[in-house]
């Protein structure tokens, strides 16, 4: 089977959907010259009707992605970087993700959110943001966070043509990830998480490019003779619980993964779900690793040590078994 | 679109829909029927009407938080208005919107938005979507003296612009925001001003009078339909009531007792009624039964909602989603 990268899945995804129905159309900055690589030969195939490069106006061309949609058409809204999703705060929760229960059902809202993730690269505090655990808090949006190319193509597809609005976060860190991605037509559906390796002594869950760090561990602590089975959520928004809860059980330990800072985390989240369900299976306390509660500096060595990476897991998933 | 003398009477039909709908709504906050705050459009009826009347059922229009007089000047049944105010589950938000929030999508009311300013940029979208998808539908945006001031008015102006689409503002100055009076945040005299910043036509209209409101956006409306693009218009107009029935706002506080007089002088309802008798589309007879059947129309809305159920608890879980996804694994 061919093997494609992260970033190529993405562009396929979009170009078949796009294809597919011509109500998807994309919005956002820079996108006729692909600045980031998402929209490569697009312009030349949809034309600059279906392409729409905005002005710097996150928070006015966000609602009117929300009203088109709620016309009739199937935005794809490019935020080039996720941070910039702050600028259109009002309209992402005031209209977005409440106007279906508003209206009590008179609206529609087939909205794609796409916001890549930057960070480990330099780019500084205002430019780092890992924002989904925000985002999960707030009723009505729907959250994807894929780790590899193949969850990627199958989950941005199924987003697209959902009738709610589905915000992708796009870690970069693994933009450059290849795997096998077929080329038949295929979806992900979301709220179903994929253990990415079983194992027997402990439950790692991870998401995003956390997930290659946490398969790393793993496979170092084989030699050790621990078996660590790793849980990609896939989707954090509706996440599926009970994907975590079983191997939890079959475990009996958790470390939960998350390159967002600690608190409010959804590392967070998802051990308040396990302390509430699962207690009395744990045979440890429940750890979570994340980037600690302090902004990302600029210069690279006191950058770099601050998110969470193999080493990290393999000392917190030693925790679990002392 | 004519304003023939059937048309001009269901003018005169509509802003008493709006004017009795409102009294009523006042008072049945006073019996503690109405929950919440009542933002009511009492003095405003005129430019409300004139705008809504110089669309097409099939156009798009997006309000705010005063939010009874817009649908009902584009023809809404009064009866799931006054369901939603009083919070049943037959209103036309099943109770999840109430008074704030009302929206009928079968006429074109996409929602009334209670955030200042967040309606322009969605009305841009549907706008944005009607071209895309080579309807001929406009959408109107009605937003306040306040709302001028927020950035999604800068930006929603500007990209209406920038995509030439068929989108009309307009800015319902009732000279002020809850109790800050526009003359003291506005950077300009009048909002209008503002269209040129944005390339598009600023026209300046009598709020007060439903027939020259409904003159001016009807020319915004051609241009819009006829891929020219959108049009800022502000109409000038007057709330007779606080911000918010039953807000403690003591007299005198920001406005004169002589102000509210002034404008009561030139009451939308008294300029269109005395309109129709002068040149003869309706006579004194007829006025006084259209304002009956208006008074019946508002009681059997009542009357509806007062026998509708409430909603279950249960209904507060319901349209979170449009595709509610049951995790089954």
């Amino acid at each position: 089977m061919r093997e494609i990268t992260f970033l190529q899945a993405i562009q396929e995804a979009q170009r078949e959907e796009m294809r597919r129905d011509s109500h998807v159309f994309i919005m956002g900055e820079d996108l006729r010259t692909n600045l980031f690589g998402a929209t490569g030969g697009f312009v030349q195939e949809f034309g600059l009707e279906r392409i729409l490069s905005t002005p710097l106006s996150e928070n006015g061309f966000t609602g009117a992605a929300a009203g088109a949609a709620m016309v009739g058409m199937r935005p794809i809204v490019d935020y080039t970087i996720a941070p910039f999703m702050y600028c259109a705060m009002d309209q992402l929760v005031s209209i977005i993700a409440k106007s279906t229960y508003l209206y009590g059902g008179q609206a529609k809202l087939p909205l794609v959110l796409r916001a890549p993730m930057f960070y480990g690269r330099s780019t500084a505090a205002q430019h780092s943001d890992r924002p989904h655990p925000i985002f999960m808090t707030i009723p009505g949006l729907k959250i994807i966070l894929p780790s590899n190319a193949y969850d990627m193509k199958g989950l941005l597809k199924t987003a697209v043509r959902d009738d709610d609005p589905v915000i992708s976060f796009e870690d970069s860190t693994v933009w450059g990830h290849r795997c096998a991605v077929p080329e038949e037509e295929y979806l992900i559906p979301l709220g179903e998480a994929d253990v990415k390796r079983t194992g027997s002594d402990v439950t790692v869950v991870a998401f995003g490019g956390m997930v290659p760090h946490a398969l790393a561990a793993a496979n170092e602590l084989a030699a050790e003779n621990i078996s660590v089975e790793v849980v990609d959520p896939r989707s954090l928004v509706p996440l599926d619980k009970e994907t975590i809860l079983t191997s939890v059980k079959k475990t009996g330990r958790l470390v939960a993964v998350d390159m967002a800072h600690r608190t409010c985390s959804a590392a967070s989240e998802i051990l308040a779900i396990v302390a509430e369900e699962a207690l009395w299976d744990l045979k440890a306390p429940l750890v979570r690793v994340t980037t600690p509660d302090t902004h990302i500096p600029f210069s690279p060595p006191m950058e770099k040590a601050l998110f969470p990476n193999k080493d990290k897991i393999i000392t917190a998933i030693r925790q679990t078994l002392e | 679109m004519e304003l023939d003398q059937n048309r001009l009477i269901e003018m005169y039909r509509r802003l008493l829909r709006i004017r009795i709908f409102e009294e009523t709504v006042v008072t049945l906050q006073s019996k503690g029927e109405f929950p919440g705050a009542a933002h009511t459009s009492i003095g405003q009826e005129g430019e409300i009407v004139g705008a809504c009347m110089a669309l097409r059922d099939d156009d798009y229009m997006i309000g705010n938080h005063r939010s009874h007089g817009h649908p009902i000047g584009k023809g809404a049944d009064l009866r799931g208005l006054m369901a939603e105010v009083l919070g049943r589950k037959t209103g036309v938000d099943h109770g999840k919107g109430g008074s704030m929030h009302l929206a009928d999508f079968k006429i074109g009311s996409l929602g009334e938005t209670s955030i200042v300013g967040s309606g322009i940029p969605v009305a841009v979208g549907a706008a944005l979507g009607s071209k895309m998808m080579g309807t001929d539908r406009v959408c109107l945006c009605f937003f306040g003296d306040g709302a001028a001031n927020e950035g999604a008015f800068h930006e929603g102006l500007n990209l209406a612009a920038v995509w030439k689409l068929p989108a009309i503002f307009l800015c319902e100055n009732n000279l002020y925001a809850a109790t800050t009076p526009a003359a003291l945040t506005l950077a300009v005299k009048d909002v209008a001003t503002r269209a040129q910043a944005y390339n598009m036509p600023g026209v300046i209209v009598d709020g007060q009078d439903a027939v020259a409101v409904f003159g001016v956006v009807s020319e915004a409306v051609r241009r819009a339909r006829t891929g020219q693009g959108p049009s800022l218009i502000e109409a000038k107009t007057y709330r007779y009531l606080e911000h918010a029935v039953g807000l403690a706002v003591a007299r005198g506080a920001y406005r004169t007792d002589e102000e509210i007089a002034q404008w009561k002088k030139r009451d939308p309802i008294d300029i269109h009624r005395s309109a129709l008798i002068t040149n003869r589309v309706a006579g004194e007879q007829e006025v006084i039964e259209i304002e009956a059947q208006v008074r019946a129309e508002v009681e059997a809305a009542v009357q509806y909602a007062r026998q509708s159920a409430f909603p279950d608890a249960a209904e507060a879980f319901d349209n979170v989603y449009s595709n509610p996804i049951p995790i089954t694994r």
